[in-house]
């Protein structure tokens, strides 16, 4: 099946003061499809993350050079609408941050942002990501409670619901699963997998069995480098590059 | 060697402890028991209700109210308050959201500076400044005649004395929220300044009605810079342009002067009494919202 890129990175590189983040980063990332980028800790891959929604921008330190071309918009580029920008992203981080307020109103915020007042309207669609996160059935009697009383695996499920409240085109997650228990992270995965075909999903992670479990597609990286990237099939079942094969093999993180 | 064994040591720190805790627990009471006791001549005479609402302080004649006294400790400690809360808050949001992180470093020295005053100069400053600024132009200016002494005087020099203490407070309890939650919130869509007054101040209610608690119990027990600008006149204020009398003031001015008459050292004991009632009141509405605010 051919597949359109959604997301091209072209020679990005971030530095803070004289370290360089990321250099010369180039990654193409299909539409619809689970790219999952890891790597030892300290890569960079959570930078990578944040240049894709322009949360950079909240750290002047950094400096960002390149290319960041979403459907033919190079969003680094000033004039762009960083709000709506963002807004086609649902952002999930490594702990669930939940609003402070009811879990109602954590989705219904996100609702508002969006333009969407009427209650009814606000109504259904909190029902409906809800339902989408995998986390209405529990949670359906206790919607006026703070979302702090939830359980992190549900709260990481409510901030997906609301990530994807904004109606986004593109889910970025870094490392969401990294807090939880085993089952709330399957229950993300499989969020994951039914959410591809609706969404570009593009994942940070440094577990190697999740990634070869959900990915379509990889990226390795290695103190700021893309070492290789690929479909899943390629990069675990014939790495060509010696790094790639020592990381999979375990023998550093 | 221990001259003890291990169960005996535990014993016998743990019993420290106890003690200490019920020292510390025990001390309010202590004091309410004390002043009460200091007080009971004038409790004996008069009820309480009526030295609280009468209006008339004549010591020599036996007329304790103490009326004017309350009503010009809260005029002056809420005038403060509006002063500061506004101020501060905007300040810490300001500083901990706005600025580069080298400007808090340069902040944070002098606000400790102006925390360490002691509160007599804060005081002269008012005489010296604060006073004849709302006689000769402030007053002028909206048409109103004063001599400066005055409530405002007194909220003016109070605000910029506890403005220090609630800030640190405030800057810190920006500062403990966690970077995650702004990038959450921004990655919505939200921009900077909704981020701040959907997310931020929400998260932080608990610790601003805490610092705020904490600012107007200073403002309401502190003495010194007060007596010195409020004008002390056993009046009912009708603006924040006249003269008042503060609590602490009445204690402060008049304590081992008049004790011929016995009455007088009991109404200066009630007053202390009822400076320890308020404050103890605040604390519990604080609690009260802090507790409140806190699920989220």
């Amino acid at each position: 099946m051919y597949t359109s890129t959604k997301i091209s990175i072209r020679d990005l590189n971030v530095s803070a003061g004289k370290t360089q983040i990321l250099k010369n980063i180039n990654i193409d990332i299909p539409k619809n499809k689970i790219t999952v980028i890891m790597g030892p800790s300290g890569c960079g891959k959570t930078t990578l993350l944040k240049c894709l929604n322009r949360l950079t921008d909240l750290y002047p330190e950094l400096r960002v050079n390149g290319q960041i071309m979403i459907d033919d918009n190079n969003i680094l580029e000033a004039k762009e609408d960083i709000y709506k920008l963002r807004q086609q992203m649902g952002l999930l981080s490594q702990r669930p941050y939940p609003l402070p307020m009811t879990i109602y109103n954590n989705i219904a915020y996100a609702l508002k942002l969006r333009g969407i007042r009427n209650r009814r309207e606000t109504h259904k669609l909190v029902m409906h990501y809800l339902q989408q996160a995998n986390l209405w059935d529990e949670i359906r009697t206790r919607l006026r409670e703070p979302a702090s009383r939830l359980s992190i695996g549900q709260q990481q499920r409510l901030c997906l619901a609301r990530g994807l409240a904004v109606n986004p085109e593109i889910i970025l997650a870094d490392e969401p699963t990294s807090a939880l228990d085993p089952i709330s992270s399957q229950f993300i995965e499989e969020t994951f997998v039914r959410l591809k075909h609706d969404y570009t999903i593009v994942l940070v992670t440094h577990v190697l069995r999740q990634a070869r479990r959900i990915a379509d597609n990889v990226v390795f990286m290695y103190l700021g480098d893309v070492i290789e990237q690929g479909s899943v099939e390629e990069v675990f079942g014939n790495p060509k590059m010696e790094k790639t094969k020592l990381y999979l093999g375990g023998t550093f993180n | 060697m221990y001259l003890l064994n291990r169960t005996q040591r535990h014993t016998v720190n743990s019993t420290w402890m106890i003690i200490s805790l019920l020292l510390v627990a025990l001390l309010p009471f202590l004091l309410f028991i004390g002043l009460y006791l200091k007080s009971v001549l004038l409790l004996h005479d008069y009820s309480v209700i009526d030295l609280i609402f009468s209006k008339t302080w004549r010591p020599s004649a036996g007329q304790f109210g103490f009326y004017p006294f309350i009503i010009g400790s809260i005029w002056v400690t809420l005038v403060a308050m509006l002063i500061t809360a506004p101020v501060c808050l905007l300040t810490a949001i300001y500083v901990t959201q706005y600025t580069k992180k080298y400007f808090l470093r340069i902040m944070h020295p002098a606000i400790d500076i102006l925390a360490g005053i002691p509160s007599v100069v804060y005081g002269l400053w008012g005489i010296l400044v604060i006073v004849p600024f709302i006689s000769r132009y402030l007053g002028p200016w909206m048409g109103i005649k004063t001599m400066g002494y005055s409530i405002l005087a007194a909220a003016f020099v109070l605000s910029i004395m506890i403005i220090p203490f609630v800030l640190n407070i405030l800057i810190e309890i920006f500062r403990a929220i966690p970077v995650e939650l702004k990038e959450a919130t921004l990655s919505l869509g939200a921009t900077q300044w909704q981020t701040i007054k959907h997310v931020l101040v929400k998260k932080a209610l608990p610790g601003i009605i805490a610092a705020f608690g904490f600012g107007l119990a200073r403002a309401f027990g502190e003495t010194m810079a007060v007596l010195m600008v409020v004008g002390n006149v056993v009046r009912l204020p009708k603006s924040v342009f006249d003269p008042g009398y503060t609590l602490p003031a009445l204690i402060a001015n008049n304590y081992g002067e008049m004790l011929s008459i016995p009455r007088y050292d009991a109404a200066l004991m009630f007053a202390a009494l009822l400076l320890l009632a308020v404050s103890l009141f605040f604390n519990l509405v604080m609690h009260f919202f802090i507790v409140r605010y806190n699920k989220y």
